[in-house]
C-alpha cells in the first residue's frame, strides 16, 4: 500500500538540496547590495537561518506545519522530534516519497523564508536579536501559516486557496514582516553604493537555479505539473527581467545590473503560487506585470512613503507575491493541472475571491505577529544598534571581522 | 649644486591615459614612480548612478595619482611630456604640481640624494 516511486523520490530529494542553495544565494545576493561594511552581518542573516531552522524544524517546526490539524488553525504535535516520521510515505501530502523525504524539502521553504525577511532589517539590526526573531517568527508566524495553506484540514486550503510553492507561505509573509520591522526600526541613518554588485548578479542567479526545485520540486512527484513548473518560473524570470529593464530604460535611459538581478527575482516571486496551475503563455504575462509592478513600487511608492525597506524584500517578495495569489486566481487553469482550479479567464471569478482572502489574512496576521514580535524583543533590549555601531558598520561592531579592506598583506 | 636638485612631481590624472603616460615617462629616462587609484573632484561634471530607487549624484571620479622624484631629468622635460600626453583641453585632464624635496635615502644601499635616485648596473 505504501508504494514508494524511486524516480519520485530522487526528483524531491534533488529539488531539496537545489531549494537548499537558495539560502547561499541570497546571502550572495544582499550581501552585495549592502555597503561594505556591513556585508558579513547580512551574509550571516541568511547562514543564521540555515543552522537555527534546519533544528528548530525537526523539534517543532514540521510537526506544527504538518501534524495533525487542530481547528484548521496549526498541526498538532504528534510529529514532534519527527516522532513516526519515517520512509513511509504520508498519503496526505505525498502518496509516493518517503514522508522523510517530503519533510526534507519542506525544511529549506522554512529556512528561506525568514532569511528573505533580513533584507528589510539590513544594515541596522544587533545580530543576537535577528536570532531571537528568527525562531519566534518561524515558530509563530511561518509556522502557522504554512499549516493554514499547505497543511491537511488547513482552513484556506480547505477554503480552495491555491498557492502552489509558496506565495502566501513564504514571499507575502516574509515580504509584510519585513515591511512591518523596518518601520520599527526606523530608517538607516546614511545610505549607500552596493558594495559588490557582481556578487549581487551570481545570487540571483542562483536563487533562479534553485527555484526550479522550489517550484517544479512543489509538485512532489515526476509528473506534468512539474514540468509545466520548471517551465513557467523560468519564463516569469525572463519576462519580468525584460519589462524591468524597459521601466528602467523608459524611466532613466539606463539599464542596470541591480535592475535586471531585481527584475529576475520578482519574476520568480510573482510564478510561485502559480507555477503548477497556469500555462507557460500565462507565466509570460504574469512575470511581465510582475516586473513592472515591482518597479514602480519599489521606485516611486517606496520613496513618496519613505519606509526604508533597506533591500526591498517587501518590494520584490511582498508586492509579487501578492501579485502572484492574485494572477494565479486570474490564470489557474484545469488543462493544465487537473488537481488545480480554473481561475477567472477560465470562467471562475470565484477563486480570484477565494485568492484575495487567503492573501489579506497571510498579510493580516504575519503583520500583527511580526509587530508583537518585535515589540516584545525590543522592550527587553534594543534591537537596534547604536548610531556609532552603525557607522562603522555591523562587520566590525557585531561580528569582529570585515569583509573588505585593511591593508592586503 | 644645481644639478643636485632633488624635484617632486605629482600628476592627477584620469586613468584611461595612464599607460600612456608611464610609456611617454619612461622614453625620457623616469625609471621609477609611485602609482595610486584616488578619488577627486573639482571642475569636471559626475555623472547619475541608479541604484533600484536610489539615484546618487557622483561627483567624485576615479583618478589616478603618480608621484615621481628627478634630478638628472629635467623637471620642464617631465612636465612638457605628461602635458603632451594628456591635454584634451577638456574639464579633468588633470594637474601637475612641483615640487622642491629636502632629501632622498635609498634604503638598501644608505645612497642619499642625487645618488638615491641612479639606477646604474652596479644596482640592478
Amino acid at each position: 500500500m505504501n508504494s514508494i516511486n524511486g524516480a519520485d523520490t530522487v526528483f524531491v530529494i534533488i529539488c531539496a538540496a537545489l531549494v537548499m542553495v537558495m539560502t547561499p544565494g541570497l546571502a550572495l545576493f544582499y550581501g552585495g547590495m549592502v555597503r561594505g561594511k556591513n556585508t558579513l552581518d547580512s551574509t550571516l542573516h541568511s547562514y543564521s537561518a540555515l543552522a537555527i531552522i534546519s533544528i528548530q524544524w525537526i523539534l517543532i517546526g514540521y510537526t506544527l506545519c504538518f501534524g495533525k490539524d487542530i481547528g484548521g488553525l496549526i498541526g498538532g504535535f504528534n510529529f514532534a522530534g519527527l516522532k513516526g516520521v519515517g520512509f513511509a510515505p504520508n498519503a496526505d501530502y505525498a502518496s509516493t516519497i518517503p514522508q522523510q523525504v517530503f519533510m526534507l524539502f519542506q525544511l529549506m521553504f522554512a529556512i528561506i523564508t525568514p532569511a528573505l525577511i533580513s533584507g528589510s532589517i539590513a544594515e541596522r539590526m544587533k545580530f543576537v536579536h535577528w536570532v531571537v526573531f528568527l525562531i519566534c517568527w518561524t515558530t509563530l508566524v511561518y509556522d502557522p501559516i504554512a499549516h493554514w495553506v499547505w497543511g491537511a484540514g488547513g482552513w484556506l486550503k480547505n477554503l480552495g486557496a491555491l498557492d502552489f510553492a509558496g506565495g502566501d507561505v513564504v514571499h507575502i509573509s516574509s515580504g509584510v514582516s519585513g515591511l512591518v520591522a523596518a518601520l520599527v526600526l526606523g530608517k538607516r541613518k546614511n545610505v549607500g553604493k552596493p558594495s559588490n554588485l557582481p556578487i549581487t548578479c551570481l545570487g540571483a542567479a542562483i536563487l533562479w537555479f534553485g527555484w526550479y526545485g522550489f517550484n517544479a520540486g512543489s509538485a512532489l512527484a515526476v509528473n506534468n505539473a512539474a514540468v509545466n513548473a520548471f517551465l513557467t518560473t523560468n519564463t516569469s524570470a525572463a519576462a519580468s527581467a525584460v519589462s524591468w529593464s524597459i521601466c528602467e530604460f523608459i524611466h532613466r535611459r539606463k539599464i542596470t545590473s541591480l535592475g535586471v538581478a531585481s527584475g529576475i527575482v520578482a519574476g520568480l516571486v510573482a510564478i510561485t503560487p502559480g507555477a503548477g496551475f497556469v500555462s507557460p503563455l500565462a507565466s509570460l504575462v504574469i512575470g511581465f506585470a510582475g516586473g513592472f509592478i515591482c518597479y514602480f513600487c519599489i521606485t516611486f511608492v517606496k520613496s513618496r512613503l519613505g519606509y526604508d525597506d533597506a533591500l526591498d524584500a517587501f518590494g520584490c517578495h511582498g508586492i509579487g507575491g501578492i501579485w502572484g495569489g492574485i494572477a494565479t486566481g486570474i490564470f489557474a487553469w484545469k488543462a493544465i493541472n487537473s488537481a488545480g482550479a480554473n481561475g477567472l479567464i477560465h470562467g471562475n471569478p470565484k477563486l480570484l475571491g477565494v485568492q484575495i482572502v487567503a492573501i489579506l489574512s497571510s498579510v493580516v496576521y504575519s503583520a500583527v505577529v511580526t509587530f508583537i514580535i518585535i515589540k516584545v524583543i525590543n522592550a527587553v533590549s534594543n534591537i537596534r544598534v547604536d548610531k556609532k555601531e552603525e557607522q562603522s558598520g555591523l562587520d566590525v561592531a557585531e561580528h569582529g571581522e570585515e569583509a573588505y579592506g585593511g591593508i592586503q598583506m | 649644486m644645481m644639478a643636485d636638485k632633488l624635484t617632486k612631481v605629482d600628476i592627477i590624472t584620469s586613468r584611461g591615459k595612464f599607460e600612456e603616460l608611464k610609456k611617454a615617462l619612461g622614453d625620457i629616462g623616469i625609471a621609477g614612480m609611485t602609482v595610486t587609484n584616488v578619488l577627486g573632484c573639482g571642475m569636471q561634471k559626475g555623472h547619475k548612478e541608479y541604484y533600484r530607487g536610489l539615484t546618487m549624484d557622483i561627483n567624485l571620479m576615479p583618478k589616478v595619482k603618480i608621484e615621481i622624484v628627478v634630478c638628472e631629468v629635467p623637471v620642464d622635460l617631465v612636465v612638457e611630456t605628461a602635458k603632451k600626453v594628456l591635454y584634451t583641453g577638456e574639464m579633468g585632464d588633470g594637474k601637475i604640481f612641483v615640487y622642491n624635496v629636502e632629501n632622498v635615502i635609498r634604503i638598501s644601499t644608505g645612497d642619499e640624494g642625487k645618488a638615491a635616485l641612479q639606477y646604474d648596473d652596479r644596482n640592478r
